[in-house]
């Protein structure tokens, strides 16, 4: 088998940090080769250097024995390689075929061949099954669709090596099995794969050969063919990591209760559509959900953020008419933000003032609105400790803190005033395996202590293995609940994809996941 | 190319930033001055003796540096805060004229309240017309930088009406000019044979009073964290309008006071002239400083002197004073790159 | 005197029209640099460089078109200052856009001084005359306004049609607007996403600048100090006005200049008895507040407008 693409001794560093480590790799035409790593290994980073985002240290690439000048997408478009990214690279406000056709033809040309550019699509969309209304605005697409359009971005500037990064992150389960099929069909068309995944069950199910990558090196490579999942979970994280489990508990007081609750988006999206559920102490209730599906403003209800336009909030038996941030904290909600980087910490200020944020107007922190600096830092300092927070001291930067450890820092914030209830919002998005062990424990901790824990979350299986009790949102709307232990993720991924499982196929985008 | 944050930019480096803008804005400036045909040397020397070269020389930069301290104040508290006040000038006037209205006889105080009362008055003033640009940013997200520059216009010309109108003073022979401050709300000049008065004093102590603030209140706390990261300080608990509002309050206030401080302290009347754009220059001088209190007295001294000395310069040699305003203008935008090298390097891919 | 009747003569008119011009100029000038993610606020000194610079190639002997053309050049420079700060070294948009205004215009005084240092009153030129166009000159009422202005406006007018074909219709135009919308779109597709910023600033400036241009070279016939006046500003407002769109700029612009030219002519009637003239001088600038404040809750902002592209920044 001749080698479509070969990637020789990539290294590349960032400020101290090695993320590629001297990296080989070569693909054969029609292989789907897995690259399979922790979040943080390097994966994604090496399929940047590929595509021309970043330039490497040392090392080069070779497509079909030609050497790929370096840092240049241009090039590595045109030379047959196509990426879809993780966070898709997609204007929302434009068209679908302006998306597509950005690029293919010279800016400088005075006029745009736009009647060309459809038939065009529309023959791909419909020769690989990937239908999408070109003139529809991404905005307006779901999160399944806006991936078909990612591929056929690539598919129309004729790629011929594909760089999946995380593709089925954000898909249901029945989308990832559509996602399969075309991936396959376009194995038969002779195109190469390379299928970024941190999931042992999908890259056996799709992939060829796996190469595992361990913080930025190669550290094994086989065949998927008879591949023992324990090996490569083990090479991939390094050591045997087991996630830790919930024992059964007898639920107690509702500590959360909405009732009826709706509200507008204030970005325009999706909003909430009278939700109604439950949280009592002891107890974890998973959410799932395709993302932009109402989790923003359920999270932002339950965080102080927003307030109900219809329907009430309650927290440990009283309802909130105006609720704030500071209301909640103080009434003992402990929340983990989705973003970590946007709402839960301010990366320029340090981690004692990240760490005394929400308490910043009480004593001890402060009094007559003057900071006891002294206080500030020794409670940080206990909390550090506490937390095992690595960072070289309560003065450093927050922002050059790993991600596992501004997790962590927040899970200080949040848990070490013994909250009754934590909003736990993809709490272990971007985390490395003993990170995210952390996290769960965490939470299954404050769960034993007595709280209930609110989990919002898009990975089916964090879901399962923490939640007592599951409900799906989709479209603003929240499911009846289900017992975590009875349900299985191909009815919750029907149910993420609007339809009820008592009534059928409701909503208007439930022709986007049959397809 | 690719900047790169550093994890640990060297102390010296970050203290050495404004002073190495300063000289390559120097070195630019160079040029224009080789170009008018003079020595550069002896421009820049006839420059600096114009501005610290002697006794009078001092006293006027210090007297230039009085309200240039209080508007640098004003941007840097806003700034901290990403509200981009741009209003300052009309703040400024909006201060000098509530020290007018009370201060020509409307109220008939001893010295020691009447001082404070104008002051107070002034800096209500300039808050109020900043917290309107503000709310409307809160509510409308309509941004500040447009709302307040154009204000400054209105309030240009709301003074021009009031000095040739209800304002006027009849006895100024036709010039538009407000009636004269009493002799209580006048403040005591601070040094003999100058122009130089307690206002640098209450100038001083206003860096203080922001340095503190901004170092060890909950306040201060509140304004960084608003300015670095709003949507963090919101979910953490800060209320980020209240936040807004508050810094508006502070930031017109001190831009109010510099106006007052230009009636009561210097001139002892209102006129059109009041202020040769300080508070434009106040942005200048909290961008140099880096948006730290103290460091705004500093630049406040250094940008007054290049101003007064390209007067004195401008009258010896043939080069126009608006160097003097090149001058501020490249060494902010040489402040800028300078902060920026200290904070990322530049990394080849 | 009636409202109405002052709307029918044809004074009105042409005055909206070249009030409007500098206006329209700016508003698209500042419209292209937003519409591919930056908020250029150097265009109040840019437009008083272009109006110094233009005015001082003709007083050096340069012709008019000459003297367009040189300040649409340094308007250019300066928007290549910008985005050197802006786009490639990802700086403050805000603060950068009051440094270039800062620079450009004293700038402008000072090189103005220093060729004309002993200029007491303003020297003049000879300026762009009206040109009438044949045949639809001869229209009533709109003739002898709209048909009967200096080639500046009609320039103007053309822009507005160009820059809504290129950016609707051209391939570049597109990349420009989603560099606005997304900039990691365009970097994966293999476009270079600080060239095209770079690019849409500095065509936005060059506009800006001959806006300035039209002030001393066809509105006045010389460089006064403080000339532009908050033009800059009012078409940063516009924009917000005109929802990012070329046309609704030029509606927006002759709005505002409508107003503009309607309240002089109510000014001069009432004779400045009723109203004092100030309150009309300040009719611009709080137009342009409400307008602002009245468009806010509609406005659709270029998603990564203000945000800084920095190739290779880790997601």
């Amino acid at each position: 088998m001749s080698a479509v693409l070969r990637l020789e001794n990539i290294t590349k560093r960032f400020g101290s940090l090695v993320a590629n480590d001297s990296v080989s790799l070569s693909l054969a035409r029609g292989e789907v080769l897995a690259l399979l790593g922790e979040n943080g290994a390097g994966k994604t980073t090496l399929m940047n250097i590929l595509f021309g985002h970043y330039v490497a240290d040392e090392g080069h690439v070779e497509v079909e024995g030609e050497a790929l000048p370096p840092g240049a997408p241009h090039a590595a478009i045109a030379a047959g390689i196509g990426m879809v990214h993780q966070h898709f690279t997609l204007a929302d406000n434009l068209t679908v075929l302006d998306n597509v056709v950005l690029g293919t033809e010279s800016l400088w040309r005075p006029w745009q061949s736009r009647a060309a550019a459809r038939s065009r699509l529309d023959a791909m969309s419909s020769e690989y099954g990937l239908t999408v209304d070109p003139d529809a605005r991404v905005g307006d697409l779901s999160v399944g669709e806006r991936q078909r359009v990612e591929i056929l971005k690539a598919l129309y500037r004729d790629a011929r090596i594909l760089i999946m990064d995380e593709p089925t992150a954000v898909l249901t389960p029945q989308e990832t099995e559509g996602l399969f099929d075309t991936l396959r069909r376009l194995v038969e068309r002779g195109l190469s794969i390379i299928f970024i995944s941190h999931k042992l069950n999908e890259i056996l199910a799709i992939c060829d050969r796996v190469m595992v990558l361990r913080r930025g090196k190669i550290v094994h490579e086989m065949p998927t063919e008879g591949a023992d999942r324990h090996i490569l979970a083990e090479a991939m994280v390094g050591h045997a990591v087991t996630r830790p489990k919930a024992d059964p508990m007898a639920p107690g007081d509702a500590v959360l209760s909405i009732r009826d609750v709706s509200l507008r988006s204030a970005t325009g999206g999706v909003g909430l559509n009278a939700v109604n559920l439950q949280v009592r102490a002891h107890e974890v209730l998973g959410i799932a959900g395709v993302s932009g599906n109402g989790q923003v403003q359920l999270a932002e209800l339950i965080s102080g953020l927003s307030r109900p336009d219809e329907g009430s909030l309650t927290l440990f038996g009283e309802t909130l008419t105006h609720p704030t941030p500071a209301k909640v904290v103080k009434l003992g909600v402990g929340r983990i933000p989705e973003d970590r980087h946007a709402e839960g910490v301010i990366g320029e200020m340090s981690i004692w003032e990240n760490m005394i944020s929400e308490d910043l107007r009480a004593s001890p922190i402060s009094r007559h609105g003057l900071i006891d600096h002294s206080a500030a830092k020794a409670r940080t300092e206990a909390q550090i400790e506490r937390f095992d927070v690595r960072c070289p001291g309560p003065d450093a930067e927050t922002r050059l803190l790993s991600g596992g450890n501004m997790q962590k820092l927040i899970l200080a914030r949040a848990l070490s005033r013994e909250p009754g209830l934590v909003l736990a919002n993809q709490p272990a998005r971007g985390l490395d395996e003993g990170a995210i062990a952390y996290v769960h424990g965490q939470l299954l901790a404050a769960r034993e202590r007595g709280a209930g824990v609110l989990l919002i979350t898009e990975d089916l299986e964090e879901l399962l293995a923490l939640s007592d009790r599951v409900a799906v949102i989709y479209h603003g709307r929240v499911s009846a609940t289900m017992d975590a232990k009875t349900v299985s993720p191909r009815e919750l991924g029907l149910m993420m994809a609007g339809h009820n499982p008592q009534t059928g196929p409701q909503g208007p985008d439930n022709a986007g996941a049959a397809a | 190319m690719r900047l790169e944050l550093r994890e640990s930019p060297p102390i010296w480096l970050a203290g050495m930033a404004p002073i190495l803008a300063v000289g390559a804005a120097l070195v630019l400036c160079a040029g224009l001055i080789a170009w008018t045909g003079e020595s550069v040397l002896e421009a820049y020397a006839l420059l600096v003796k114009g501005a610290v070269g002697s006794r009078f020389a001092l006293a006027e930069t210090l007297t230039r540096a009085t309200p240039l301290i209080l508007t640098g104040l004003a941007a840097a508290v806003a700034f901290r805060a990403k509200l981009w006040n741009i209003g300052g000038e009309g703040q400024l006037y909006m201060g000098a004229l509530a020290a007018t209205w009370l201060g020509t006889g409307a109220l008939d105080l001893p010295a020691f309240l009447l001082i404070p009362v104008l002051l107070i008055a002034g800096a209500l003033a300039g808050g109020a017309v900043l917290v309107v640009p503000a709310l409307i940013k809160n509510k409308l997200r309509v941004d500040e930088v447009v709302t307040t520059l154009l204000l400054n216009f209105i309030i240009l010309l709301f003074v021009n009406y009031l000095l040739e109108g209800p304002l006027k003073d009849p006895m100024s022979l036709g010039w538009p000019q407000a009636a004269p401050i009493i002799d209580e709300g006048l403040l005591p000049k601070i040094l003999e044979k100058s122009r130089l008065h307690l206002g640098l004093i209450i100038a001083l102590l206003a860096a203080l009073a922001i340095w503190l603030v901004m170092r060890f209140t909950v306040w201060g706390f509140e304004i960084k964290a608003v300015g670095l990261n709003a949507r963090g300080a919101a979910f953490s608990g800060i209320n980020v309008n209240g936040t807004i509002i508050r810094t508006a309050l502070i930031s017109g206030g001190l831009a109010g006071i510099a106006g007052v401080g230009e009636v009561i302290g210097l001139k002892g009347y209102l006129t059109l002239d009041l202020s040769p754009g300080f508070g434009y220059t106040g942005i200048a001088v909290a961008m140099l400083a880096q948006l730290h209190p103290i460091g705004v007295v500093v630049s406040a001294f250094f940008l007054a002197g290049i101003y007064v000395g390209a007067d004195s310069m401008g009258r010896a040699v043939n080069i126009p004073t608006y160097l003097a305003d090149v001058l501020v203008a490249s060494s902010v935008l040489c402040v800028l790159v300078s902060v920026m090298l200290v904070r990322f390097r530049i990394r080849r891919g | 005197m009636d409202i109405l009747e002052i709307l029918l003569t044809t004074g009105f008119w042409a005055a909206t029209l070249r009030i409007a011009t500098p206006l329209i100029f700016g508003t698209l000038g500042e419209l292209i640099c937003e519409r591919a993610g930056v908020l250029n606020l150097g265009i109040e000194g840019i437009m008083t460089m272009g109006a110094m610079a233009g005015w001082m190639w003709v007083y050096q002997g340069g012709d008019l078109w000459g003297g367009v053309a040189f300040a649409a050049f340094i308007g250019m420079m300066f928007g290549l200052l910008h985005s050197g700060f802006t786009v490639y070294l990802g700086l403050s948009q805000h603060v950068t856009g009051i440094g270039i205004t800062l620079l450009a215009s004293s700038l402008s005084y000072f090189v103005f001084r220093m060729l004309l240092p002993d200029a007491t009153t303003p020297p003049k030129i000879e300026p762009f005359q009206p040109y009438a166009i044949p045949l639809l000159s001869d229209l009533p009422v709109i003739g002898p306004s709209v048909f009967t202005q200096t080639p500046m406006t009609y320039l103007a007018l053309i822009c507005v049609a160009v820059i809504w074909y290129g950016l609707n219709r051209t391939p570049v135009g597109l990349a420009v607007r989603m560099a606005g919308e997304n900039p990691l779109a365009v970097e994966a597709q293999g476009i270079d996403v600080l060239a095209v910023r770079t690019g849409a600033v500095m065509v936005g400036s060059a506009l800006m600048s001959v806006g300035g241009a039209f002030l001393t070279m066809s509105a006045f016939d010389a460089f006064y100090f403080g000339m532009v006046n908050g033009r800059g500003w009012i078409c940063v407002a516009l924009v917000i006005f005109a929802s990012w769109r070329p046309g609704k700029a030029l509606l927006g612009a002759l709005l505002f200049a409508g107003i503009d030219a309607l309240q002089v002519r109510v000014q001069q009637v009432s004779g400045g008895a009723a109203i004092p003239y100030q309150f009309f001088l300040m009719a611009p600038y709080v137009l342009s507040i409400l307008a602002m404040v009245v468009m806010a809750r509609r406005a659709a902002y270029p998603k990564a407008l203000l945000a800084p592209f920095r190739r290779g920044d880790r997601a």
